[in-house]
């Protein structure tokens, strides 16, 4: 029996189909992104499904695109159903993640444009069936009616009559206007969280199938280390216990119940050969100046060196910032059927196709043969845990040939995830007689080891690299030429360079990637946070050089007109104070108050920020309490303002946290930062700082992504606010007391 | 052995080592989706339940100490079509992104209102420094915790 995908909906209405795929037959290719029957179904009834190769995380862009093909089908919002991430029943859209989610489904194509292109479809064949031009119909609730006479109507359902369209996307099929607009652009609701506060949602973690077996990894000390001797005796008579798995470097346990698992995990006795040392925390960052490197040139105007030399003021200033860690909340889980020559893999990745394709490596199976479907797992803001757990998952299960339920613990989610890589930022600006910026050096070390699998690359994530695939190749080499064209996804270009969106002529952009000890990979807002916390402190410095308004010396070197209204916004429901930093009159003991500002084009394309944040110092305890943060966010149209509102909060927040204690540490051996009490994460009751976002609806143009925006800001606003509090400027993040009390000591 | 949980006002007599921790019998033997493991180690507070009252971490905490002993969960406080006033407050506040820490959240802010139905802004933020939101849900968590407590 090999049922099609419009079948299997009929058969089962739509999200419990997974679970009779699984027992039908061969699992289906993903449809193609040019076929509307893709994106979109209209069954007999009316009912519509839509399908999409984005993800819910959290994010909240399930009920954005459930708004958008709502909107487009001139339907309420409940009428849709959406179906992400599956890799037999929706579209291969690649990752959910880079805040791209926006921009590939709310423009010019894929699942918006599926939309208008089903609404056109619809308006011919009603235009056909009541003999009247399509310009005299009008859409509503699923109806098609002929305009001045209601009783001459046809319902979707009518039309489609359960079939499909068999179109192609239409490029031109004309999409509704944000004026137009009833039902995007609205604060509509979550449909998720009446299941949510009650405990009825179903996570990755709730995923429970019939004869579904436990498994659990037992990690090597650090990354290197190699299994000398596994001693199975160790756990022998142990209820429960059903399968050691050793290949390679990985390790597993099958038991039949979750508290056997862990016990036996614990218990079981390995010896390692260890892996090469870790590299002296102390010295760390200083050392990465040092090691082999690839190289990228993004911009050289081939004069910085002449302008610094010049005899010009030149300042410059080094920032540093850490290795961090996604750190989820929960830890991550995967649950996964192998039996045979197919397996069926429940997952929570941000790559549902890549998962797929990689899994298939690793477990020797044929990619189509591989089935995985999304279910939601603990908030993953890039790479945490998931892809990693669902190679444990399909390779416990496949050793036993029966489902089994990975979970890890919370040493080997922290200890082996794909931290955001740590970075040292040299900066070197030259000033005229006016203050202006004549050139801005720009140099970087960042190290990297592995990242997302990709479509062929397990061994970018820890259990793929314990079975014995490599990581992505490092090889060193010295830069090329400059490309002619700018790529600023990285934000290593500041923003104030002319070849970006300001009016500096002169610069370099020179960055080193070298090798890491540890797996690195997107953490959100990669690199963009780490690059704009450097740019934004430091064009601080500048202008506190030159005694000028901070707000307004970033203003005079900006040419983006939507850059400038962005932190104009912000500064003026902030009550910006025009005056240079330090604040005057600011004693150099006790508390101490000030404002920091900062402000970026995300990815250099795709989303204009700007905060503004408040903070009291104490300069006695070196501990800092944020006031207020004003997020001023341009990111087109607002698909739902709640939403938006929600990321923007929640990105001001993380970022703060991020800034403020996060950082993974190691000894010689191995990670430390392995719990709660050991990376410093800010708790949900603190003195949680009043965020106002201001959120700047441009109805006309393309939308952007929104989740990363304000998060990138953070570090540097504060700096900037502690400077201008205490005159002491802090150059490493996390700005903890320590080296804050270091900072306000070395004041001048 | 065979140990007898009163969880949501049902009693289950279940065959279980007596040291297991109430989060797996809850999660796995039980099949309910709200305590949730989030470290093992008590300090997140993803697992949380209320035992007589009190906030518990069902991860750290033996069957064998509560057999017997009124446990709910966050299933045991209401449903989607009829939420309890605090699960309601969450929605009114949109209270969320990825809803992993909502069971912790929620529960531990019951049982602390439950007892403090008076509490200040500053003592609730005390109790709630005991549970973590990584996806920073802080502003409208604290928001819903405050209506509720109205």
């Amino acid at each position: 029996m090999n049922l099609n995908r419009r079948d299997f909906l009929k058969a089962s209405g739509g999200l419990i189909v997974t679970f009779n795929l699984r027992a039908q037959g061969p699992v289906q290719g993903s449809p193609p992104l040019n076929q509307l029957d893709s994106w979109i179904s209209i069954a007999a009834d009316g009912s519509i499904t839509a399908y999409s190769g984005k993800e819910e995380l959290g994010q909240g862009i399930s009920t954005a695109q459930q708004q958008l093909v709502a909107e487009e089908l001139s339907v309420p919002f409940q009428r849709v159903k959406l179906i992400y991430c599956d890799t037999a029943l929706t579209p291969d859209q690649a990752h959910t993640s880079g805040s791209q989610s926006h921009p590939a489904n709310f423009n010019s194509d894929n699942l918006g444009q599926a939309g208008a292109t089903a609404r056109e479809a619809l308006f011919r064949m009603a235009s056909q069936k009541l003999g009247v031009p399509v310009d005299r119909l009008i859409a509503t609730d699923g109806v098609i009616t002929v305009k001045g006479n209601e009783s001459q109507r046809v319902t979707y359902g009518q039309l489609v009559e359960g079939k499909k369209f068999s179109l192609a996307l239409d490029p031109k099929a004309k999409r509704k206007s944000p004026s137009q607009w009833t039902v995007l652009g609205k604060p509509i609701p979550r449909p998720d969280l009446p299941q949510l506060v009650t405990g009825k949602f179903e996570f990755v973690h709730n995923v429970r199938l019939p004869g579904m077996l436990h498994g659990r990894v037992v990690r090597p000390p650090s990354i290197g280390a190699t299994v000398a001797n596994v001693d199975e005796s160790s756990v022998a008579g142990m209820p429960g216990v059903l399968k050691i798995v050793v290949k390679k470097n990985f390790i597993g346990v099958v038991t039949e119940k979750p508290w056997q698992a862990i016990q036996a995990a614990g218990k079981l006795k390995v010896a390692w050969n260890p892996g090469p040392p870790l590299p002296d925390s102390a010295t760390f960052h200083d050392s990465l100046r040092k090691l082999p490197a690839r190289d990228t040139l993004m911009v050289d105007s081939e004069d910085v060196d002449a302008k610094l030399s010049g005899g010009a003021t030149v300042l410059e200033a080094t920032y540093l910032h850490p290795y961090q860690m996604h750190g989820s909340m929960g830890s991550s889980c995967a649950v996964a059927d192998v039996q045979g020559d197919r397996a069926t893999i429940y997952s929570a990745t941000q790559a549902v196709w890549y998962q797929k394709s990689t899994s298939a490596m690793i477990l020797g199976l044929k990619p189509e043969n591989v089935h995985v479907i999304f279910r939601r797992g603990s908030g993953c803001y890039g790479v945490n845990g998931a892809d990693t757990v669902t190679y444990d998952a399909a390779i416990l299960s496949q050793a036993v040939g029966k489902p089994v339920r990975v979970q890890l613990t919370r040493k080997d989610e922290m200890a082996f995830e794909n931290y955001g890589p740590a970075y040292v930022i040299d900066q070197r600006a030259s000033l005229d007689a006016s203050g202006n910026i004549t050139t801005w050096n720009h140099e970087s070390w960042s190290p990297g080891l592995g990242n997302r699998p990709g479509t062929n690359r397990p061994g970018n994530i820890i259990t793929g690299y314990l079975l014995g695939f490599p990581p992505a190749d490092f090889a060193p080499r010295s830069s090329g030429p400059v490309s002619a064209r700018v790529n600023n996804n990285s934000n290593a270009v500041p923003s104030y360079f002319a070849a970006v969106t300001g009016v500096v002529q002169s610069g370099r952009v020179l960055t080193h990637a070298v090798e890491s000890r540890f797996f690195t990979g997107p953490l959100r807002s990669p690199a963009r946070l780490q690059n704009t916390f450097a740019h934004e402190s430091f064009m601080d410095e500048l202008a506190a050089q030159v005694k000028a308004d901070p707000v307004e010396y970033r203003l005079r070197h900006l040419r983006d007109a939507r850059l400038k209204e962005v932190l104009q916004a912000a500064a003026k429901t902030a009550n910006w104070e025009t005056r240079p930093s330090p604040k005057p009159g600011n004693r150099k003991t006790g508390l101490a108050s000030g404002r920091g500002a900062a402000s970026v084009l995300y990815e250099g394309d795709n989303g204009y920020t700007a905060l503004v944040a408040e903070i009291e110092v104490n300069q006695d305890t070196g501990k800092i309490v944020v006031k207020r943060m004003v997020a001023a966010s341009d990111v087109g149209p607002i698909s739902n303002p709640d939403g938006l509102r929600n990321q923007v909060e929640g990105g001001a927040l993380q970022g703060l946290s991020r800034c403020l204690g996060e950082e993974v540490t190691w000894d010689s051996e191995k990670i430390t930062s392995v719990d709660w009490r050991t990376y410093h994460s800010l708790p949900l009751g603190f003195a949680v700082p009043k965020i106002e976002a201001v959120l700047i609806n441009r109805t006309e143009g393309e939308v952007m992504g929104a989740g990363e925006t304000s998060i990138t800001l953070v570090a540097a606003a504060i700096g900037n606010a502690i400077f201008d509090a205490t005159g002491a400027r802090i150059r490493q993040v996390p700005f903890t007391a320590e080296r804050i009390k270091a900072a306000l000591a070395a004041r001048a | 052995m065979a140990i007898t949980l009163k969880v949501n006002g049902r009693s289950h007599t279940l065959d279980l080592d007596p040291a297991t921790p109430l989060l797996y019998a809850l999660s796995d033997d039980l099949q309910l989706n709200g305590p949730k493991f989030g470290c093992g180690l008590g300090q997140c507070g993803a697992c949380t339940v209320i035992v007589k009252g009190q906030a518990v971490r069902s991860c750290v905490t033996t069957v064998e100490s509560v057999e017997g002993d009124d446990i709910t969960t966050l299933e045991g406080l209401g449903t989607p079509d009829k939420p309890h006033p605090i699960q309601q407050a969450f929605v009114n506040e949109q209270a969320a992104q990825c809803g992993f820490c909502l069971n912790g959240v929620i529960m531990t802010a019951k049982a602390f209102l439950d007892k403090n139905p008076k509490a200040t802004e500053a003592e609730i933020q005390q109790a709630m420094s005991t549970v973590l939101c990584r996806c920073f849900t802080n502003v409208r968590m604290l928001r819903a915790i405050q209506r509720y407590g109205r």
